[in-house]
């Protein structure tokens, strides 16, 4: 049986599902598609390979006669994909799309942190209304299952701590600064240089970025509902690299560290002393968390915490997996 | 002077209170105490630690009160701060009077800084210094830390705590 998916989002994300799904047989029919600029519905479905090779050569996935709107209200599908990029403030248009599709009975599978921080209990409810499924794992850390490993490999145990590395792009810096020595403004401009970090670096090097996974974790794992405010953060844009050198003359370095301790109340992103050989050092954009937990003890994951085909695989996996539950399996 | 020492009492309703009271009674002065419930023993007795500020020259009558009153000293002047964590403070540490800094953790009687690295790389640019600081228990050293964390908001520091498991 056919499962079908429209995609809104051809960016880095998008262009990662778009190759997954024409590399592999995956049994997932697209039959619409949207960018900023242009969208297409076809029931029939569309075929990734020539859309990525039409996205590439005129910049547009579509016609620009059809909108994001157009896809999400009229085109056929069972699941809506949004991979639009994130606005931390007010959450759209992607939480426009997501409500729409969930009153249309579709599941929904985001991998923007916008509308997952700032709505989720709501979007919750209407989706259970709906009998429907909203899964959003690729919006912490990248391509670690943390989110499917927190809400269901983990369910009868009591989590009571989770402490992580949340951000790629600080994680490559404070690396950067411990093995080579070079100062914070280089590592930066290093980052920059390789796309690790966007031009303007203030939502990653303040921390707001892994801020905002602190807030999904905590409103989606823990049923608080907290928002970017009753995070403490710190982010890394003030260190030196004296103090990280001050660090390594006691064998430990820094790292910026989310941590929740839901029995404390306790939700805090901060740089902090962590030895040299612990298992949340990991290095480049690479993300880590740990989990200590009443039954399984600590757990500790890594992988990478972004990329095209990384998160593409985080999103794919939450597709799937609601195909499996809802078609029956393929 | 500061001293600090261990003592030995019967694990009975106002002994604490009995073994405190020689201390003020020679005019020293308390500064912490702390009663250790774990304290095993198959007498039936509790450990306290305390901290005293005492002049030196009657000190030697406060240990002839305990000995009096039955109070065992197990222990008297070593080093008592069992618990060490280093932090890393940036910023405009001199400017903003660091041996302030300092004092408001040693002043605390339960926690003093030990041992302070500092780099400064040039005049007018944020200086980095660790902070070695060692407290008489983890509760002691959690309360440190949280006085240090405010004197660095006020002072428009930047703290950097170790990630303790």
């Amino acid at each position: 049986m056919v499962f079908r998916i429209a995609l809104i989002g051809t960016g880095a994300v998008g262009r990662g599902i778009l190759e997954a799904m024409s590399r592999k047989e995956l049994g997932l029919v697209l039959t619409g598609v949207a960018d900023s600029r242009s969208g297409m519905i076809s029931p029939e479905g569309i075929s990734p390979s020539s859309l990525l090779e039409r996205k590439k050569k005129t910049g547009l996935c579509g016609e620009t006669g059809i909108s994001a709107d157009d896809v999400v209200k009229k085109a056929p599908y069972d699941v809506l994909v949004e991979v639009s990029p994130t606005d931390a403030s007010t959450g759209e248009p992607a939480t426009g799309y997501i409500r729409t599709a969930l009153s249309r009975k579709c599941h929904v599978v985001t991998s923007n942190k916008g509308p997952v921080a700032l709505h989720y209990h709501e979007l919750k409810q209407e989706a259970d209304k709906a009998g429907v499924l909203f899964r959003f794992e690729a919006t912490v850390a990248g391509a670690i299952p943390i989110l499917h490993t927190l809400h269901e490999s983990l369910g009868g145990n009591e989590v009571r701590a989770l402490y992580g590395v949340l951000n790629g792009t600080c994680n490559y810096i404070l690396t950067r600064m411990a093995e080579e020595g070079l100062s914070y403004k280089q590592a930066l401009d290093e980052a920059r240089a390789l796309g690790y970090a966007e031009a303007d670096p203030t939502y990653d090097v303040k921390g707001i970025d892994a801020a905002i996974k602190l807030v999904i974790l905590a409103n989606t794992v823990w049923n608080r509902r907290i928002s970017l405010d009753d995070i403490d953060i710190t982010g890394i844009d003030l260190l030196t690299e004296e103090a990280i050198r001050l660090a390594e003359e006691q064998d430990a370095t820094i790292r910026l560290i989310g941590e929740i301790i839901p029995e404390k109340n306790l939700f805090r992103l901060s740089p902090r002393i962590i030895p040299r050989h612990h298992p949340l050092v990991v290095h480049g954009s690479l993300n880590a968390i740990i989990l200590r937990t009443d039954l399984a003890g600590d757990l500790v994951f890594s992988g990478k915490g972004a990329g095209s085909l990384e998160t593409a695989s985080a999103v794919l996996g939450d597709i799937l997996s609601i195909r499996d539950r809802y078609a029956g399996g393929n | 002077m500061q001293v600090s020492m261990k003592l030995e009492i019967r694990d009975t309703p106002g002994q604490l209170v009995a073994a405190l009271m020689p201390i003020s009674d020679v005019g020293g002065n308390i500064k912490t105490v702390i009663h250790e419930h774990d304290f095993s023993s198959d007498k039936g007795s509790l450990g306290v630690e305390v901290v005293i500020e005492i002049p030196k020259e009657r000190l030697s009558a406060l240990l002839n009160l305990f000995k009096e009153r039955g109070i065992t000293v197990i222990r008297f002047g070593e080093e008592r701060m069992h618990y060490q964590q280093s932090v890393i403070l940036i910023g405009h540490l001199i400017h903003t009077n660091l041996g302030d800094t300092v004092d408001r953790i040693d002043k605390t009687g339960f926690a003093e800084v030990t041992k302070m690295s500092l780099a400064m790389p040039a005049i007018q640019e944020r200086s980095s210094a660790k902070c070695t600081i060692k407290a008489l228990s983890r509760e002691h050293m959690d309360k440190a830390i949280e006085i240090l964390r405010d004197v660095s908001k006020q002072k428009e520091i930047l703290m950097i705590e170790p990630l303790e498991f």
